[in-house]
């Protein structure tokens, strides 16, 4: 586990540095003292500051559609826009959290969401109807998470690279499956899961699905044995396995996690998108690393915050949304999401910095 | 052949003198030129086989509808012929990998090459390195950057789809006062997509009338489609036309339009899938018209790839030798004339 947590460290500097200060993260024994003792009465108290920081983000974000686009920007209809477009990415970003927190990295889930997405909607999938696609999209998640889970835990492989494999692999696969060609759903059962008659309260399915992930990952993550050795093999892999905990299956449970989260988000996708397309998904991955880190989750392991992650997804939601409304242009939106990061992680350097002393 | 016979009689008899060596080469330049014209059988649209050509063929990954139906296209067209081999590389979206392919494909010496670049003007070297080793290309779709590195251009019309939107949208909008219009279009970062964009904006010129009040770049996916026109649509509360450059991500876009609920304008798709043409016909949906980019401009390539490799001309035209360009005509298709173009709509 030192491979990974060392090219975690080279992946992100600046997302590592300011989190914390530099003299943690490059030695593996304050980063040992730290987990086991220093980390428990500190954890509630530093996620909060770093939740309410990047919670302040969101806000002043809203104050500026508010201002901008006072029509537009508070009306119900956008606000079901911003979640539902958060919730496949959102439900992406769950599962990618828990990788993370365990010290690893998946950079195949766009592929996987993509690979899943094409084969629950061909190969005859559609004839079964509802339960066929979304049964379909799970397991092909579930398959490419138990590869790369098997490739980690017991293959000894590096998380980058067997994931980047993956990544190749499942993407060339949908594209092989379709030929290129964008599969058009007619199960009507699925496609009025995205049209408004289906909302439960105002809030549609897809957010449904969202929050329950979110709700379903913060507890487990928090509250149960799976999360606690999550963040013991993340923040020291070798101490976790001297406490008994069976490292390897733990891996190999986490991308079978992620997998599944990507089964989940493709199958949300076909929901939203009314079809299946090798493209689908694509640079997922970035996002939701993006978004895990700059709600909080250590890219070298060892501690994770789900609500983190989601307030990172909803704050890019948001951008786009609000850039969106004012009709700025792509490229005016690329380079203000990047402004955004920095800004979101500098902001939190010094909150969890005051946070600290 | 002329090649073989001028170094057989360099290398086969030496009792050739200078001055019969000097003549057999000044007749023979022009008996070359003129084998093609005596045998020109007056057509590449010719379907009678003559000598076998292998034609490599060079495009980017085909992972969206268009770029699909370009490589069925091509395939299905030269397997039409049976004295024609086509060698296809793995498409790529990365130029320096379809530079490597396309190197590849001029060391296996193929008769003519036919290439659709990832982006023109990368590529233009590699084009140029063709035709200096006596390799004439055709350049598919997005042009080189100079015109030494091709024999023949062939693609479509980017600034002349947009116009004939912009025309088509005016048109229906010429008795409203203050029409609004807006614009999805494609990925930004293509030449392509900004010049569909300023013949849409320099068509719209003509109808002072209406305004264009919102554009947003999706990137050609359902996906994105999907998700830019869901915030089209929130942002524009009203407006009267919509102008979507790629029936792929209209699928999204339609998509989007449904989950909102809105019929109140008229929509402008492009390429001509045929999901489009099918929404036309049916014209139960806000798609009203597509303006064509054809795919089958990859079977006009093969067509007048196997042209040049048997050195024949163009049916119908008074020249002996197949043009330097041709560019596709931005068709608009309605419901007037779907029928017509239905068979070509890809999937």
């Amino acid at each position: 586990m030192k491979q990974p947590a060392s090219e975690a460290r080279q992946g992100g500097p600046d997302a590592a540095a300011a989190s914390q200060p530099p003299s943690t993260v490059t030695s593996a024994d304050t980063a040992k003292d730290r987990e086991p003792k220093g980390n428990r009465p500190a954890l509630g108290l530093r996620l909060d500051v770093r939740s309410l920081s990047l919670l302040g983000v969101l806000l002043a974000l809203v104050v500026v559609g508010g201002i901008t686009k006072p029509d537009q920007f508070l009306d119900t209809n956008n606000l079901q826009l911003i979640l539902t477009q958060a919730s496949i990415i959102g439900v992406v970003t769950v599962g990618m959290t828990f990788v993370i927190t365990s010290g690893g990295i998946d950079l195949s889930v766009g592929a996987i969401v993509a690979l899943a997405s094409v084969w629950a909607t061909t190969l005859a999938t559609q004839e079964f109807g509802f339960v066929g696609i979304l049964f379909t999209a799970m397991v092909v998640g579930l398959a490419c998470g138990l590869v790369n889970g098997l490739l980690i835990a017991y293959g000894g492989m590096v998380p980058f690279i067997a994931t980047l494999a993956m990544l190749a692999s499942a993407r060339g696969l949908a594209l092989q499956i379709t030929d290129g060609k964008t599969q058009i759903v007619t199960v009507n059962s699925v496609l009025d899961l995205g049209i408004p008659d289906s909302y439960v309260l105002g809030i549609p399915p897809l957010v449904l699905v969202f929050a329950a992930v979110t709700i379903i990952g913060w507890l487990v993550l928090n509250r149960t044995t799976f999360g606690r050795r999550t963040v013991a093999v993340g923040g020291n892999a070798e101490a976790a396995r001297l406490a008994g905990i069976d490292v390897r299956r733990q891996r190999l449970y986490l991308y079978l996690l992620s997998g599944l989260c990507c089964g989940i988000a493709a199958f949300l996708l076909i929901v939203l998108a009314g079809s299946g397309q090798n493209t689908n998904g694509n640079l997922y991955e970035l996002d939701a690393i993006a978004a895990a880190i700059i709600g909080g989750t250590l890219l070298s392991g060892g501690r994770g915050t789900i609500v983190g992650s989601v307030l990172g997804v909803l704050v890019f939601t948001t951008i786009t949304n609000i850039f969106a409304l004012n009709n700025l242009q792509s490229d005016v939106q690329q380079i203000a999401k990047g402004a955004i990061i920095v800004a979101a992680v500098l902001v939190q350097r010094r909150t969890s910095r005051h946070g600290e002393a | 052949m002329p090649e073989t016979s001028r170094r057989g009689m360099l290398f086969g008899t030496a009792a050739i003198s200078a001055g019969a060596l000097l003549t057999a080469c000044t007749s023979n330049e022009p008996a070359k030129k003129e084998t093609p014209a005596a045998n020109n059988q007056p057509a590449a649209a010719d379907d009678k086989p003559g000598k076998p050509v292998t034609i490599g063929f060079a495009g980017p990954q085909a992972d969206h509808g268009w770029l699909a139906a370009i490589n069925s296209n091509a395939k299905s067209r030269a397997e039409k012929y049976s004295e024609v081999t086509l060698d296809i590389t793995e498409g790529s979206n990365d130029t320096a990998a379809q530079i490597g392919q396309v190197e590849t494909l001029i060391n296996k010496k193929v008769d003519v090459l036919v290439i659709l670049p990832t982006d023109g003007k990368a590529l233009t070297q590699v084009g140029l390195k063709a035709m200096r080793a006596g390799i004439p290309v055709i350049n598919l779709d997005r042009i080189f950057a100079s015109p030494q590195a091709y024999r023949c251009y062939i693609g479509g019309d980017n600034y002349g789809m947009g116009v004939s939107a912009g025309n088509y949208i005016g048109e229906k909008l010429k008795g409203k006062a203050n029409a609004k219009v807006i614009e999805l279009a494609g990925i930004d970062a293509l030449e392509l997509t900004q010049q569909r964009s300023q013949g849409f904006k320099d068509a719209l010129k003509n109808y002072p009338n209406i305004e264009l009040v919102a554009r947003q770049a999706a990137d050609f996916t359902v996906e994105s489609g999907q998700a830019k026109m869901a915030q089209l649509l929130q942002a524009q509360s009203s407006f009267d036309a919509l102008w979507n450059h790629d029936d792929d991500q209209g699928v999204g876009a339609l998509r989007a339009i449904q989950q909102a609920g809105r019929k109140d304008f008229l929509m402008v798709g492009g390429a001509g899938a045929k999901s489009a043409m099918d929404a036309i016909k049916a014209d139960n949906s806000v798609v009203k018209a597509t303006v064509l980019y054809p795919p089958t401009m990859a079977a006009s390539a093969i067509d007048l790839a196997r042209a040049l490799g048997q050195a024949k001309g163009i049916g119908g035209l008074a020249e002996l030798e197949i043009p330097a360009s041709v560019t596709l005509f931005s068709a608009v298709v309605d419901k007037t004339n779907v029928d017509q173009y239905l068979p070509t709509g890809f999937s």
